[in-house]
C-alpha cells in the first residue's frame, strides 16, 4: 500500500522530466505537447483524470470481489 | 505565461479541486454528527468522503503538475531550475500541505484498532484537518505573490477570470464531477457497511 503511494507519487513528477530531456537539436517550445495550441496538454490532463478513477474503482471493485467471496 | 487551449483544463483541474473541498465538507460535517449522536453510520460517512477527497485533490494535483509543466515551467532552462522555479509556489506548496494532513487522517484511523476510539480521534481529527484548510489553501496563498491565478480575488469564481460561455459549462462540470465523487463514496460507503455487519455478526 505505502509502496504504491511512493509510485504514484514518484509518476506525478515524470512529466517534468520530459521538459530535461529536450536537447538543443529541437526548436525550443516547438514539442509535440506544445503544437495546435497546447491542446494536448488537455488531452494528458483528462487521461491522468480517467486512469485515475478508473484505477480506483478497480482497486475497489477487489474489494468488493473479496468481501463477497468471504461472505459466502 | 500563455495558456492557448489549455485553459479548456478549468473543466477538469478546477473542478478536481473544488470537488475535493465539497467532499472533505461533507466530511467534517459527518465527523460533527457523529461527534454529536456517537452513531457508527455517520463515521464511515465521514470516512469515506474523507477518502474520495484526498483522490480528487491528487488527481487535481497530478493534472496541475502536467498543466504547470507545459504553461510555467521555462523549457530553455534545465529540469531542475525550472522545477525549482515552480515548487516554490505558495499554492503548491499549501496544497500539498493540506493533502498531507489528509493522509495523516487515514495513517492515525488505521492505527487505533478500538472501533469507538477511532471514530472519535478520527472525527476530532478531522475537525482539525479542514480548519487547517483554511489558512493552507484559502488565505496564504492569496497572501502571498504566486503564478497560480485568483490570487486577487475568488479563483475561478472571479467574473473577469472567465469568459460567461465558459463559466456556462464550468459550473455544471464543478456539480457533475462532484457527483461522481458522491457515487464513488457511495459504493464505498455501502462496503464499509456491510463489512461492519459482517465484523458484528462474526
Amino acid at each position: 500500500m505505502i509502496r504504491k503511494f511512493f509510485v504514484i507519487t514518484a509518476l506525478l513528477f515524470i512529466n517534468f522530466l520530459s521538459n530535461a530531456q529536450e536537447t538543443t537539436d529541437t526548436v525550443d517550445m516547438a514539442d509535440t505537447m506544445r503544437s495546435n495550441g497546447k491542446i494536448y496538454v488537455v488531452v494528458a490532463v483528462i487521461l491522468t483524470i480517467f486512469a485515475g478513477i478508473i484505477i480506483y474503482l478497480i482497486r475497489l471493485d477487489k474489494k468488493m470481489t473479496k468481501l463477497e467471496k468471504n461472505q459466502l | 505565461m500563455i495558456l492557448n487551449e489549455t485553459i479548456r483544463n478549468l473543466y477538469f483541474h478546477v473542478c478536481m479541486w473544488f470537488s475535493m473541498m465539497i467532499l472533505f465538507t461533507v466530511s467534517v460535517v459527518n465527523a460533527v454528527k457523529y461527534l454529536n449522536k456517537h452513531d457508527l453510520k455517520y463515521d464511515i460517512l465521514s470516512k469515506q468522503y474523507a477518502t474520495v477527497g484526498i483522490v480528487f485533490g491528487l488527481l487535481g494535483y497530478a493534472t496541475g503538475a502536467i498543466w504547470a509543466s507545459f504553461t510555467w515551467a521555462d523549457p530553455n532552462q534545465t529540469f531542475v531550475a525550472s522545477f525549482g522555479a515552480i515548487a516554490k509556489d505558495p499554492k503548491l506548496i499549501g496544497a500539498a500541505i493540506a493533502l498531507l494532513i489528509y493522509f495523516a487522517y487515514l495513517v492515525l484511523r488505521g492505527s487505533i484498532p478500538d472501533m469507538d476510539k477511532k471514530a472519535r480521534i478520527g472525527a476530532v481529527y478531522n475537525i482539525f484537518a479542514f480548519a487547517f484548510l483554511f489558512p493552507s489553501i484559502w488565505i496564504i496563498p492569496r497572501l502571498l505573490e504566486s503564478l497560480h491565478p485568483g490570487g486577487e480575488g475568488n479563483p475561478a469564481l472571479n467574473p473577469k477570470d472567465i469568459d460567461a460561455r465558459m463559466r456556462m459549462i464550468f459550473y455544471p462540470a464543478i456539480l457533475g464531477w462532484t457527483l461522481l465523487g458522491v457515487w464513488i463514496t457511495s459504493l464505498k460507503v455501502r462496503m464499509a457497511i456491510l463489512n461492519e455487519k459482517k465484523l458484528l455478526h462474526s
